[in-house]
């Protein structure tokens, strides 16, 4: 029973320290061995703390529109990575990947977004044994 | 040439009190072959508050100068990331990590539900004091979110100014005791001491209870003294180390942080903001904290 303790307890600090780093917040609330893809448009950019959300209205499969929010860490911290206050703007047309929320809202913490012109913001929020786009051969 | 009796005394005193500050100068190593507090990668460049590109990789022409005698002074970053958890005992689930509870820690511990790390529960779940909007206070505002820090400093005094909350702390550095039965405050009362030419070495007492010490919960009671190391490594470089010391909430003294370093800014370096106003707090919760806890809420 001990031993099952401890391999119980190590197993899931491994598991721990390979979630991304949601400064705030946790990410008890997704779930993190997913990643989904979602393609729209901006409606809403929010710059600000505890983190910043990003709006997007994505078409399903069964063609209803689906209203999905990200979010991402704090202003500090995004700027850090590149991003700004100024990073989106309604109608934007972009890509998004994000570790969806455990309870099937249309949330999620975001791994990347692709801008229209190819551009690619990178959230630094992915899943274990998830390739990075930006991954290099060995 | 005779020395007075008074000089006597005090070249005594002096020479009796030596080795007590020599043996303070250095913070206590961590136990258990923990590693000291890493730096971050800093990105190529950055932007400070004043959206001003400044280069973070530090390519010195040469080595920095030698570290000046009893100054902290500067604009002080740990890198955009290390500050975030900075403590060498995070919460993760590894035995070695967890300090040392008494009973009652442990206790106290399992009564606060944080929402990070190991023990983290959903954002509804929380009972972490910052979301309720109240201060971090000592010693958690060195241990979470610990950010490009000011320190400025005068004679009688040191003045710690953080990013995360824009808040601001007062070591008094003028000889003073701390005060006897004093009321308890968010960031308790500091006294500090040099303790050689480039260590200050910084104790707080007096913390309200309502305070955790860090992100992962950890408690402490009315008696808990922090020590800070404040250690000058040289003319661009700065150390810091705190302990953690309770009686009641830990069978021993622990070290929280141990050496993370910071690099000094040029003094035009602009600060950016970092504030959890409750109208932002509020706004964040509504539209995402509160729709993703809900079905898993207890």
């Amino acid at each position: 029973m001990r031993k099952l303790l401890v391999i119980f307890v190590l197993g899931a600090a491994v598991a721990i320290a390979c979630l991304p780093a949601l400064a705030h917040h946790g990410q008890a609330a997704y779930d993190t061995t997913k990643l989904t893809t979602v393609k729209g448009t901006v409606t809403r950019w929010i710059w600000s703390n505890p983190h910043c959300v990003l709006f997007v209205d994505a078409t399903d499969d069964s063609g209803q529109v689906v209203h999905w929010i990200g979010e991402t860490q704090n202003p500090l911290s995004m700027t850090n990575m590149g991003w700004t206050g100024e990073s989106f703007k309604p109608g934007d047309h972009i890509t998004l990947r994000l570790t969806p929320a455990k309870n099937g809202a249309p949330i999620g913490l975001i791994a990347d977004v692709i801008l229209a012109n190819g551009q690619r913001l990178d959230a630094r929020n992915f899943v274990k044994n998830e390739p990075r786009p930006d991954a290099k051969p060995n | 040439m005779r020395m007075s009796r008074a000089a006597g005394k005090a070249v005594i005193i002096a020479l009796l009190a030596a080795p007590l500050l020599h043996s303070q100068a250095e913070p206590p190593a961590p136990e258990e072959n923990l590693k000291p507090s890493a730096g971050s990668e800093h990105p190529p460049v950055s932007y400070d508050g004043w959206h001003r590109p400044y280069p973070t990789e530090m390519k010195p022409e040469g080595k920095p100068g030698p570290a000046p005698r009893h100054d902290l002074g500067g604009t002080w970053d740990p890198g955009p990331t290390s500050g975030i958890v900075a403590s060498i005992k995070p919460d993760d689930g590894i035995p070695a990590h967890q300090p040392p509870y008494t009973p009652l820690g442990l206790e106290m511990l399992n009564q606060n539900h944080p929402s990070g790390g190991f023990r983290t529960v959903l954002p509804g779940d929380t009972n972490d004091p910052i979301d309720k909007g109240d201060p971090q206070g000592m010693p958690r505002e060195d241990l979470y979110e610990l950010r490009v820090t000011q320190i400025v400093q005068y004679p009688e005094k040191v003045l710690v100014l953080y990013t995360n909350g824009r808040v601001w702390r007062v070591i008094w550095t003028d000889g003073r005791d701390f005060p006897k039965d004093p009321e308890p405050r968010w960031f308790g009362y500091s006294i500090g001491k040099w303790v050689n030419d480039t260590t200050l070495l910084v104790e707080t007492r007096g913390v309200d209870e309502r305070t955790w010490v860090d992100r992962a919960g950890r408690p402490h009671g009315a008696d808990l003294a922090v020590k800070e190391w404040f250690h000058r490594v040289d003319q661009s470089h700065l150390e810091l180390s705190v302990q953690i010391d309770d009686p009641k909430m830990y069978t021993k003294p622990w070290m929280a942080m141990y050496k993370l370093p910071f690099d000094l800014r040029p003094p035009d370096f602009d600060i950016r903001e970092m504030i959890y106003a409750p109208s932002d707090f509020g706004e964040y919760n509504r539209l995402v904290a509160d729709p993703v806890s809900k079905e898993h809420s207890k």
